[in-house]
């Protein structure tokens, strides 16, 4: 069933009684031409390019839980693209323009709203940054803005500019940065992927490769072994317990980001802010609550909470910046697992096995990328080489040198 | 979290930052026929297991001793607290 205004209109009118379930739930075949492992966001998102713009037939996705029930579910819905390395910024605005049409395109409502990030800096050396990060930005056909404080007392009359310690000194604005509704992403994926005949096959646990000869020929599931010509893993936050099923060892440590939303209120904040001096992010939702996040907690984990300190940590931060949040109750808090990769960059890319694909190491920005993600997954898969905005994403990156160090911290996955 | 010092007792794992995997304390040699190999693996691989997980925490703003504690990576439950130094020279190191 195609959504369209006069739908609605129509079920309303109907008592709602019309509406079907979106997607199938079948059984899984013996065999498929690809199989993607992870039915999350990026997995979700690749099956459904694979079948609409690489005209792929027999695929299955399989999950292990139900879908969407990863990280895609979890995240604080940011969508931008303003990175600053070549490796990089192309691949995340090619994102952004797949984010502008998203909902045209697979006919869902994922509630996209272009309302913009700001990002506050509170240094001499830090706007200098920005500028510079700024101007890659447009170099690489994206939009960005620096702005003065008068401009942003325009836009946030609300925030703390003449804090003692960290005083705003201005910020960098990507108007075309926003949120999205995270689930809604899923499941306009998934429901655009059942459409073209994908198989979406949840309760499926993935336990091993079949692996003949440095060739791997299918997948072992809690459901029985399934065979395919081509395997792809999307389970970014446990990349490294299912990978060392077929052997390997990633440059990924898995580690804990803890998220928050305070009770509703009236709207006050316009868009993304994000705070430079400590880290600290914040959007507000369409229900009101104030959606924010700062850092991982910083210990390998693989236990989707985290700890009180970095709670206590992140509330300092907003409440620096905007002091006038520091009596909204904070309602809930909850972890998601992150791939923490070496340089803080993602992989999208074939394995020393032929037949086995990996998209993983997303670090803690996976779902702004999940419309290029899929689609870049699936140009790999289908083409056997890799789009052209994420050639950058290897896995041998680190032995030959091209690390994208976005941050330039090294090797250190929680500091990124 | 909690992590029992083995000379100071109970400590907030505030006071300690984290650096990893344990297997750090195995630099490779650096006249290794294969070096650059062992060196890439020794930076950048990591085993990343679910479950019991052995990891460098650094006692920052305490006695700045190293500690390999033993925590499980599902549970958040530290079975085990060394000395860095005793379990470098346990397997056979100079310091």
């Amino acid at each position: 069933m195609r959504y369209s205004g006069f739908s609605v209109i129509r079920e309303a009118l109907r008592g709602n009684k019309g509406w079907k379930p979106v997607w199938r739930d079948p059984e899984p075949q013996s065999e498929y031409d690809i199989i993607i492992v992870g039915g999350g966001g990026h997995g979700l998102a690749t099956a459904y390019y694979l079948a609409k713009e690489f005209g792929e037939k027999k695929i299955a996705v399989l999950e292990k839980g139900w879908l969407g029930s990863g990280n895609i579910g979890r995240n604080t819905t940011i969508v931008r693209s303003n990175y600053m390395l070549e490796g990089n910024e192309p691949f995340y605005e090619f994102s952004m323009k797949l984010w502008e049409n998203l909902e045209q395109d697979f006919n869902y409502n994922a509630m996209m709203s272009q309302r913009g990030i700001l990002n506050l800096c509170h240094t001499d050396g830090q706007r200098d940054a920005f500028r510079r990060r700024g101007n890659a930005m447009l170099l690489m056909g994206a939009d960005a803005e620096l702005l003065t404080n008068e401009q942003i007392r325009e836009m946030c009359p609300f925030l703390n500019f003449d804090d003692a310690r960290f005083p705003i000194k201005g910020g960098l604005l990507q108007r075309r940065a926003g949120t999205a509704r995270h689930d809604g992403v899923a499941w306009g994926y998934a429901r655009g992927a059942d459409m073209r005949g994908v198989d979406l096959v949840q309760n499926c646990d993935v336990t091993g490769f079949v692996i003949e000869n440095g060739v791997c020929k299918g997948v072992e599931t809690s459901r029985g072994t399934i065979n395919a010509k081509k395997v792809g893993v999307a389970v970014a936050g446990s990349s490294g317990r299912v990978m060392e099923k077929a052997g390997m060892r990633l440059p990924i440590e898995s580690h804990v980001l803890q998220a928050f939303v305070s009770e509703g209120l009236k709207p006050t904040i316009p868009g993304v802010i994000t705070f430079g001096a400590g880290h600290f992010y914040v959007s507000q939702s369409d229900k009101g609550g104030l959606v924010f996040g700062g850092d991982i907690d910083g210990y390998n984990t693989y236990a989707q909470r985290g700890n009180l300190p970095v709670i206590e940590d992140v509330c300092e931060g907003g409440i620096a910046l905007m002091p006038m949040i520091g009596r909204a109750k904070l309602l809930r808090s909850w972890g998601g697992i992150m791939d923490m990769s070496m340089d803080g960059s993602p992989f999208i890319d074939k394995t020393h096995i032929e037949g086995l694909y990996l998209n993983a190491g997303w670090c803690y920005g996976g779902f702004k990328a999940t419309p290029a993600s899929g689609y870049c997954f699936a140009h790999l898969l289908s083409k056997d080489e890799p789009h052209k905005v994420a050639t950058a994403y290897r896995l041998d990156r680190f032995k030959t040198g091209h690390i994208i160090d976005e941050k330039g911290v090294g090797a250190q996955p929680n500091l990124h | 979290m909690i992590i029992n010092h083995p000379l100071l007792g109970p400590r907030d794992a505030q006071e300690f930052t984290y650096l990893g995997d344990a297997s750090m304390i195995h630099r490779p040699h650096w006249q290794a026929e294969d070096a650059i190999d062992q060196f890439h693996d020794y930076t950048y691989l990591r085993d990343n297991p679910a479950g019991s997980h052995r990891e460098l925490w650094f006692h920052e703003q305490g006695d700045r001793s190293w500690l390999v504690v033993t925590r499980n990576t599902l549970t958040h439950e530290i079975e085990k607290v060394e000395l860095a130094s005793d379990v470098a020279k346990a397997e056979g190191r100079s310091r």
